[in-house]
């Protein structure tokens, strides 16, 4: 392959930087080591962070799935691949099981990760007591001395408003018992899965700089009350309209001329793959 | 009426904080300053040498004029600023015998959460003004490790009541709260984990006269029923008056006199203390 760029688009000291702040992340699970979020040919807020992480540990030999909200196929992911496989030539998939990294936005995807996978998760806000502290330099201290009453306040004061943790993504986890890490907007629904998660779990925040991570069997446990238990997404008595699969995360849609309210796969790799392999009614 | 006794639950000694280095001349010769401030290293004493006890169920009135040191004084004893120079001990930490002022962040921060309230001359930093007053209650219980959200909600009414912060007012944000009302609720939070001892910066300053007076009473109940010792920050000489049993007079960081109550406002020895008395309505 011929290429004007270096292989994964950066020079090597910039991957060295970054695989330097990744390692860093991976020995403190869930700390977040701060980087430098390089320029890249995709605007800041679109999947940088991410990028830079899977561009620094990618090899020849890879094999790379991009999603987005689920899908591989939507114009985000479409591009994120593109540009990983112009500059490194490895080949991409959409099957989960034969990717060696995959990168996503959104969602972990339904077939659960092996041990020698690793997730790359797309991050827009990284810092989960951002919300109650503006101030960076205010927030790092309270990490340092896990003083998390603001993560937890959010929370309450959600149950006060609205009689239950309302909220669908980025639900704050504790990392093996000491820091508080938001895992990216992934639906609650998909937080479970972080527990114990036999692959690696790496996350980038290019805008805010930042790379984190939870290694392998890391011990994961979502924020709840004693009386207000962590609850996912309610999905009973849902059936996907194409696969007929009933314990995922599902996409609602509507019929325009019906408006039929009907239900799908989120991840579509999955439902394709269910498809395939015969377990569709509709197929 | 419980009694003031003669236990000391705070203890601090020769408490400094200063702003800037301090140099040659200000260090060896304090006559050098104009009222706190060096004109030779530009160093500002916001409190000198402050030794004081606090004893159990006891208010301690500080007065003095503005920029005399008195918040200061508090502010450190409470962490948000840190001690130049000093030592302090609670009765119930370290079986009084720890220097609070020299323990790790993370130890501060359980004096805050568990032994420690303090009530700011400021609502806005007591208490997160977007949050429900009842969140804002809770938010030092579960700092507290507080997380059952049954109890933490009960607890949090209880203490609305004894403000009477009305219940349908409970789950809206202090900052569409009246400043008494945001001035109920920070002593509500700082009452929440029944802390053993209670600072009060200058919780009047700025109320109206019958709302002063339900605040003022509200102070005065607390300490009768509940026996928590308090440290009452006032420029006010009739808030120290009816509040506090002793009071400290402050002057350019310095403690000028103390003494009871009583004893300071009819008999003040200081020049500075007898204007002060004097110039009161």
């Amino acid at each position: 392959m011929k290429n004007a760029y270096n292989f994964a688009f950066f020079d090597e000291g910039s991957k060295k930087e970054i695989r330097r702040a990744t390692l860093k992340a991976v020995a403190i699970p869930g700390y977040q080591v701060p980087f430098a979020s390089r320029e890249m040919p995709i605007a800041r807020g679109w999947g940088t962070g991410g990028l830079q992480v899977t561009l620094s540990l990618i090899n020849q030999g890879d094999v790379i799935k991009v999603i987005d909200q689920g899908t591989d196929e939507s114009v985000n992911a479409v591009s994120i691949k593109n540009l990983i496989q112009k500059t490194t030539g490895v080949d991409s998939t959409i099957d989960t099981g034969k990717a060696t990294v995959v990168q996503s936005r959104h969602r972990i995807p339904e077939e659960p990760l092996r041990e020698e996978q690793i997730i790359v998760l797309q991050v827009p806000m990284p810092e989960p007591l951002r919300f109650v502290e503006s101030s960076e330099y205010k927030t790092k201290r309270l990490h340092g001395d896990g003083e998390y009453s603001g993560a937890w306040l959010v929370l309450f004061e959600k149950i006060m408003k609205f009689g239950k943790m309302t909220g669908g993504a980025a639900h704050p986890v504790y990392v093996h018992d000491r820091y508080v890490m938001s895992p990216s907007p992934i639906p609650k629904y998909d937080n479970p899965r972080l527990d114990h998660s036999e692959g690696i779990q790496l996350f980038g925040a290019g805008r805010e700089k930042k790379i984190y991570a939870i290694p392998p069997y890391t011990k994961v446990v979502s924020l709840a009350f004693d009386d207000y238990p962590f609850e996912v997404e309610n999905q009973e008595g849902r059936v996907c309209h194409l696969c007929g699969a009933t314990d995922v995360f599902f996409d609602e849609l509507e019929d325009e001329l019906t408006h039929e309210v009907y239900y799908q796969c989120n991840d579509s790799s999955y439902c394709l793959k269910r498809l395939n392999q015969g377990g569709g009614d509709n197929a | 009426m419980p009694e003031v006794t003669q236990e000391k639950v705070l203890v601090v000694k020769n408490l400094t904080k200063q702003f800037g280095e301090g140099c040659e001349k200000c260090r060896k010769n304090p006559e050098v300053l104009i009222r706190n401030y060096c004109p030779h290293c530009q160093t500002i004493y916001a409190t000198r040498e402050v030794s004081f006890d606090l004893y159990r169920g006891e208010i301690l009135g500080i007065v003095g004029e503005s920029g005399s040191g008195k918040s200061t004084l508090v502010r450190t004893l409470y962490f948000d600023q840190e001690a130049s120079a000093g030592e302090a001990f609670l009765n119930d930490y370290g079986e009084g015998r720890a220097d609070i002022l020299k323990v790790s962040s993370q130890q501060k921060r359980y004096l805050r959460d568990y032994l420690l309230g303090m009530v700011y001359q400021n609502p806005f930093l007591g208490l997160k003004m977007k949050f429900s007053a009842l969140s804002n209650v809770a938010e030092k219980l579960i700092a507290a490790g507080g997380r059952h959200v049954g109890t933490m909600t009960q607890r949090a009414h209880d203490l609305l009541d004894v403000v009477t912060i009305e219940d349908y007012r409970r789950k809206d944000a202090p900052e569409n709260f009246s400043g008494g009302m945001q001035q109920r609720v920070q002593i509500a939070k700082a009452l929440s984990n029944n802390p053993p001892v209670l600072f009060l910066d200058e919780v009047t300053t700025g109320l109206d006269l019958s709302v002063q007076a339900n605040v003022l009473d509200l102070i005065k109940e607390i300490q009768r029923d509940l026996g928590i010792s308090m440290v009452i920050v006032s420029h006010d000489l009739g808030v120290i008056r009816m509040l506090a049993d002793r009071t400290l007079v402050m002057l350019d960081g310095r403690v000028i006199e103390t003494g009871l109550t009583d004893q300071i406002l009819e008999d003040p020895q200081h020049p500075y203390t007898q204007k002060l008395v004097q110039s009161l309505l």
